[in-house]
């Protein structure tokens, strides 16, 4: 019953995305920035249920994807120490850099465990007193607020064993990045639900104020993507660009106060490195000064190697995928030498990937 | 990477919790949400409340990830 009940409503947004299109067939491009949004829109098919000339882009939203290459060199270069265990989310082990990934480390000996929260990564620190815990800070807005209150654990319970290699981003930068590319053609963003849960909708406003587009806060269900396009839809014809929100069930407008208070108490704001979209200012978090015996790069002396140097050219198209100028089938890796099996970038690797979302969900890329 | 998982808190030890889900019983942290109470609903990623929200919505988001295919898997991060 309730089955059937999703489908016609499913049919009935289809409908208004039908009567809400451009009568002209115009190219309305919407970028869905988040990872989470990738794979639900390729496992629940929407983009082909749209109009053909309606786009759904993905955008620069997986974490593992934006994390720059020589970035998992100093992951590997952690792991080669005698004493350490690297604690990391599934997600980056088979993240490739020239030097290989950290699943193959792990196959040559290093100690690298996977964990589902950083809260594991502590209880391993508290079982493990002789030897060095390294959790490996990859995420968003949406994670970086537990991996801060796990710091903040560790030093209350006095673990002196425990860092953290924080490579966290957030979010709104990337989207201005792309905002002020040329090359990138957005009609509007379907922004990310669980980063706003923490940030609200305030840090988006600039989308609407200074670029005249609009933005729509979306949960992750079909039809919760559905009606987050008829209301860019519905803002495009009214000419009226603005940040709403459509996940109202998930999120508060003002997002979660405790957890960026948290968020301050452990990080700043500094300047970080994405793949594929280069250094960008201000969208990273780094451990504070006060904390830094529990700032892994400090305590291990990693230098990140000159990020301007050449990365090799292996021809993989993932930077370009990542800011939506590419499709995955416009690389000549995708599909033949890049495959989840065998992944050459970053957005083939984690599930949220581009490549990896249209690999196995699309037929038609 | 962002997903977040609804439990119910079934009991509350400082700013830690039990929270559960058909038959499923985790540890949570409530350091990000200190204001729960015992049966309430909350978004949980990687270990952590991190919204409340309504029994209704959070059915909703259960059969979602069950269409994802999420549930029953390491959903992290």
């Amino acid at each position: 019953m309730k089955a059937t009940m999703d489908k016609r409503h499913i049919q009935n947004q289809l409908a208004a995305i039908n009567r809400l299109n451009a009568k002209d067939e115009t190219i309305i491009r919407f970028m869905e920035v988040c990872g989470t949004h990738t794979h639900a829109i390729g496992k629940s098919g929407i983009r082909q249920l749209l109009p053909d000339n309606i786009q759904l882009i993905s955008g620069p939203g997986c974490p593992v994807c934006v994390t720059h290459e020589q970035e998992i060199e100093a992951f590997l270069s952690l792991a080669a120490r005698e004493n350490v265990v690297i604690a990391t989310f599934g997600d980056m082990l088979r993240v490739p850099c020239s030097r290989g990934s950290l699943d193959e480390a792990r196959g040559e000996g290093a100690r690298v465990k996977v964990v589902y929260s950083p809260l594991e990564a502590l209880s391993l620190a508290e079982r493990n007193k002789h030897l060095e815990i390294v959790f490996l800070g990859v995420g968003f807005e949406t994670t970086a607020p537990l991996v801060a209150a796990s710091m903040i654990k560790a030093q209350k319970n006095g673990l002196k064993n425990f860092s953290v290699y924080s490579l966290h981003k957030v979010i709104p930068p990337a989207l201005e990045v792309l905002l002020l590319d040329e090359r990138v053609q957005l009609n509007g963003f379907i922004l990310p639900g669980h980063v706003s849960t923490i940030i609200g909708e305030k840090p988006y406003q600039f989308i609407a104020e200074r670029f005249n587009k609009g933005g729509v806060i979306a949960g992750f269900a079909p039809h919760d993507i559905l009606e987050a396009i008829i209301m860019l839809l519905k803002q495009r014809n009214d000419v009226k660009p603005e940040i709403t929100i459509q996940y109202n069930r998930g999120m508060n407008a003002d997002g979660n106060p405790a957890a960026r208070q948290v968020l301050e108490q452990v990080f700043v704001i500094d300047d970080a490195w994405w793949r594929g979209l280069g250094m960008l200012k201000n969208s990273g978090l780094r451990i504070r000064e006060e904390l830094q015996e529990l700032d892994a790069a400090k305590k291990f002396g990693i230098v990140v190697k000159d990020y301007t140097e050449e990365v090799p050219d292996n021809g993989c198209a993932c930077g370009e995928i990542l800011k939506g100028i590419k499709l995955p089938g416009d690389c000549a890796l995708f599909g033949k030498k890049c495959t989840p099996s065998y992944p050459i970038g970053p957005c083939m690797v984690s599930s949220e990937g581009t490549c990896a979302a249209y690999y196995r969900y699309s037929q038609y890329c | 990477m962002c997903l977040a998982v609804p439990l119910q808190i079934i009991s509350i030890n400082d700013d830690m919790a039990k929270a559960g889900l058909v038959g499923l019983v985790k540890e949570i942290s409530l350091a990000l949400l200190p204001e729960v109470t015992v049966g309430d609903w909350v978004l949980v990623h990687a270990g952590f409340a991190i919204h409340r929200i309504e029994e209704t919505d959070a059915e909703e988001t259960l059969n979602l990830l069950r269409e994802l295919g999420e549930v029953n898997e390491s959903n992290h991060g």
